[in-house]
């Protein structure tokens, strides 16, 4: 339902324009390509810190009856982490930015591009830039032993629909907003959701209050659906996770559209 | 110190790479003087008040302030003056009150003094009312106003000013005017650049025209005047101006001392406005407009570089 | 002369920063107080779980003092990152200062001072915090914010330096992910540096923050460090005394011209 009346609506040539310009503010500024680049870091550094080197400390895990390395456990949840901070990135502090200070999209939409088309543009180039990361940490993985090749390529449109999920949740987020103020709370929820969401410990070994209440919020779902198809544990409960995700995309993006068409063309 | 002058300067250069900002200048200011730099954009106006300012160190020449050596001595000397820069640096996450008592604390004022002074200065350029404001939401004037109070905040020997009236309203102009004028009777000297000349003739005793870094005239503005101007000036517009102009300037050639086409009016400079005048129409000249006035500093300014000011 | 000294230009300077954050520390709550206690109860009592004993002692109090070290380490490189940069290209508060008897060793000492002052808090809450859960071991662990303040002058005042140096603010992208998080990560904080290959142990040991973890963690467990004490402390005196060195000399540079 809501594909089709987005689809309606968007026209694929102003969107590639709203991404276009995206693609020409990067290139401006000096050093893109390292700084776009070490985003990439982040992940991995956390993965040979806490995957390999704590999980030397931490031996071999067992989760739901099955057996791995401390690192092999880790390394998807990176993974789904790299895919969010990626889409986080991109739909939060530059979009904010976009919206309040540079007035870009009053600038935008001063031409034929509707609100709509905007929030797609900016997922759509918040994708690119996550995938980018994704792909180039999928390729890590298999080199270091991490996950098969073939699961690896399995993981990757789940990737995808991870970044769509918290790219739009990002934006929705984005449009209520503040200040700079407001970006430290989310900072720090972020940051808890990155310590929590089953990414170094499985959510099965909290108390269960906690374990319930981690299973609300959306990193729990990427990180077990990115795990799932990396260890190439098909379960009914992926297919769970999947639709969890594109429905937090689906909401983000009709919320971000509509509260985009109130701030800016009222 | 009474007859030492306060800013003594001989062929002060200023290079930023290759380029030459400010080209050997002599300066003489003496206590309790008004003194004013005129020039076009780009002339060397604010580089030269930076090195006065203890903030940029001169190429090449000697500079000393208030006695001392403007290299050696740059902190004690600064803690004796007062700078209005160009462009506001006040701290926009402080309110009003606590960017001048901040500011006083970096001269080593005591709390108590440094709260005194705030209040004191606020009231003087009347914004007492936004003490407790923040700094970002004031208006370009109340700015201006807030960065002249904080240059007055160690009660500075000497008081610089960079452009301290430019895009100001006439009244927050008038206002300023006033109160330069109230420090310069308490025996404060200030150094100012503008680019209006009445804000010049106003405040200033004595001033310079600085172009291309070096100077080109200095005098009183009365003495500039009669130097390099006439006692007054007929415009005269005609009828298919600016394409005529040229033709229209030559006509008039010796009606008056000097004839200067502008684009959209001629102006000629002559010691007697009405007898030009008689002259003009006997010629058999028929301007569509004409005005006689008395000569301006932006007569001597217009001569002297060859453009007008706010260009 | 008109003026009376009623304060040190370092002061004036120090007072400044204090005066701002007044007006803003409740934003740095989170940074600075919950998000150390988040990893302490992630890392150190979720992966703690499946972690036997490090170096003959659990782990949460193992990677206690590396936790509190790296907190020091993130408010260090934190605040002397944009706002460096910013009080030099957006506010210009440097160039106001300038323009007074403040010279660029007072900028850089006040806002190194201010950021102990910062790094004191911090700590003195974490340790707090740490003391229920039983995380320190020797009275020894009072010292800790003293080395703590030691770390955050050898790490903001070369992080400063690099501030003022550079014009544009996505280069602190580089070094928060180049230097600053690999630091945090495989400086002995989370494991025992001598798990590192022999290749990367050296980057590790030249780290101030592997220096100050080592102290902080001889301090909470009551034991002597990896290397003689002073020898840690002399690694961060080194840090500090060229990283000062640096910052003065790039803010001179700033500011003249
Ligand atoms: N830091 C600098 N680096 C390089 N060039 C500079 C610098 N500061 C000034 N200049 C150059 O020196 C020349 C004189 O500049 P200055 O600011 O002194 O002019 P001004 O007379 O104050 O002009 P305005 O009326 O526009 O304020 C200009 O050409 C300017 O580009
Ligand atoms: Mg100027």
């Amino acid at each position: 339902m809501v594909t089709t009346l987005v689809a309606s609506r968007v026209s694929p040539g102003r969107v590639g324009a709203v991404i276009g310009r995206n693609v020409g503010a990067l290139r401006s500024g000096p050093s893109y390509w390292i700084v776009l680049l070490s985003g990439f870091f982040e992940p991995l550094l956390y993965l040979l810190s806490i995957g390999v080197g704590v999980g030397a400390l931490v031996g071999d895990l067992t989760v739901d009856g099955r057996t791995m390395s401390y690192a092999s456990f880790v390394a998807p949840a990176m993974l789904a982490v790299s895919a969010m901070s990626g889409a986080l990135a991109e739909t939060t502090f530059n979009f904010f930015f976009k919206l309040k200070y540079m007035k870009t999209f009053e600038a935008v939409l001063a031409t034929p591009v509707r609100p709509i088309e905007i929030a797609v543009g900016e997922l759509v180039w918040a994708i690119v830039r996550g995938s980018l990361y994704t792909a180039i940490f999928l390729v890590v993985m298999v080199a270091m032993g991490l996950a098969e090749p073939g699961w690896a390529v399995a993981a990757f449109p789940a990737t995808v629909l991870v970044g769509l999920a918290f790219g739009g949740l990002g934006m929705a987020v984005s449009t209520l907003m503040r200040g700079w103020q407001d970006f430290d709370l989310m900072g720090t929820g972020q940051f808890a959701l990155f310590l929590f969401s089953g990414t170094f410990s499985p959510v099965q070994d909290y108390p269960v209050g906690v374990e319930v209440l981690i299973q609300i919020t959306p990193l729990y779902h990427a990180v077990e659906l990115v795990r799932g198809l990396c260890m190439g544990v098909l379960e009914w409960g992926l297919l769970g996770h999947a639709v969890y995700l594109a429905a937090l995309a689906g909401a983000g993006v009709w919320f971000a559209s509509r509260r985009l068409t109130r701030v800016l063309c009222d | 110190m009474a007859d030492q002058p306060l800013i003594y300067a001989r062929g002060l250069v200023k290079r930023f790479g290759e380029f030459t900002a400010v080209d050997g200048i002599d300066l003489d200011v003496a206590p309790g003087e008004a003194f004013g730099f005129l020039g076009p954009n780009g002339a060397g106006k604010s580089s030269t008040m930076r090195m006065i300012g203890c903030v940029s160190t001169p190429t090449t020449g000697e500079l000393r302030i208030l006695g001392m050596d403007a290299v050696h001595d740059g902190p004690r000397i600064r803690a004796r003056l007062g700078v209005c820069p160009q462009l506001d640096n006040l701290d926009p996450d402080l309110t009003v009150r606590e960017n001048l008592v901040t500011y006083a604390r970096y001269f080593g004022l005591s709390r108590a003094e440094s709260r005194r002074r705030a209040d004191e200065l606020l009231e003087f350029v009347q914004l007492g009312d936004r003490a407790g404001g923040k700094v970002e939401p004031l208006s370009g004037g109340m700015k201006r106003r807030l960065t002249i109070a904080r240059a007055m905040v160690n009660d500075p020997d000497l008081v610089l000013l960079d452009e301290p009236t430019t895009g100001l309203d006439p009244q927050a102009r008038h206002l300023l005017w006033e109160r330069l004028f109230r420090l310069k009777q308490r025996g404060t000297t200030l150094v100012l650049t503008t680019h209006y000349m009445d804000e010049a003739e106003q405040l200033c005793d004595r001033l310079v025209v600085m172009d291309g870094g070096r100077i080109v005239a200095e005098g009183s503005p009365r003495s500039l005047i009669e130097t390099y101007s006439t006692a007054e000036v007929v415009e005269v517009r005609f009828p298919g101006m600016p394409e005529a102009g040229p033709r229209f300037a030559a006509a008039l050639e010796g009606v008056g001392k000097r004839v200067d086409p502008l684009p959209d009016r001629v102006l000629v400079y002559v010691d007697d406005g009405d007898a030009a005048l008689a002259e003009i129409h006997r010629r058999g000249l028929e301007p569509s407009s004409v005005l006689v006035r008395r000569s301006t500093l932006e007569d001597v300014f217009l001569h002297l570089t060859g453009r007008t000011l706010v260009d | 002369m008109a003026v009376t000294r009623g304060v040190h230009p370092t002061i004036a300077v120090l007072e400044r920063h204090l005066t701002l954050y007044r007006r803003l520390w409740q934003a740095s709550v989170f940074s600075s107080f919950v998000l150390p206690v988040l990893f302490l109860l992630s890392i150190g009592i979720g992966v703690g779980g499946y972690i036997g004993r490090v170096q003959g002692v659990d782990y949460l109090s193992w990677i206690v003092p590396g936790v509190l070290a790296s907190t020091a380490f993130q408010i260090a490189v934190g605040e002397s990152t944009y706002s460096v940069l910013g009080d030099f290209k957006w506010v210009r508060a440097y160039h106001a200062m300038r323009a007074t008897p403040v010279g660029p060793a007072d900028m850089v000492r006040g806002h190194l001072l201010y950021l102990v002052f910062r790094v004191t808090i911090a700590v003195v809450a974490f340790l707090v915090v740490v003391v229920f859960f039983g995380g320190l071991h020797s009275p020894w662990a009072l010292v800790t914010p003293l080395v703590c303040a030691f770390l955050t002058v050898s790490v903001a005042a070369p992080v400063m330096a690099f501030a003022a140096t550079i014009d544009h603010d996505s280069y602190f992208s580089l070094l928060f992910r180049l230097v600053a998080l690999p630091s945090t990560l495989f400086a002995g904080v989370f494991f025992p540096v001598e798990q590192l290959t022999a290749v990367l142990r050296p980057l590790a040991y030249a780290s101030p923050l592997w220096h100050a973890v080592e102290l902080c963690r001889a301090a909470t467990l009551g034991r002597a460090p990896a290397w003689p004490a002073l020898v840690h402390v002399g690694c961060l005196l080194l840090w500090a005394a060229a990283g000062l060195f640096l910052a003065v000399r790039a803010f001179r540079r700033k500011l003249e011209d």
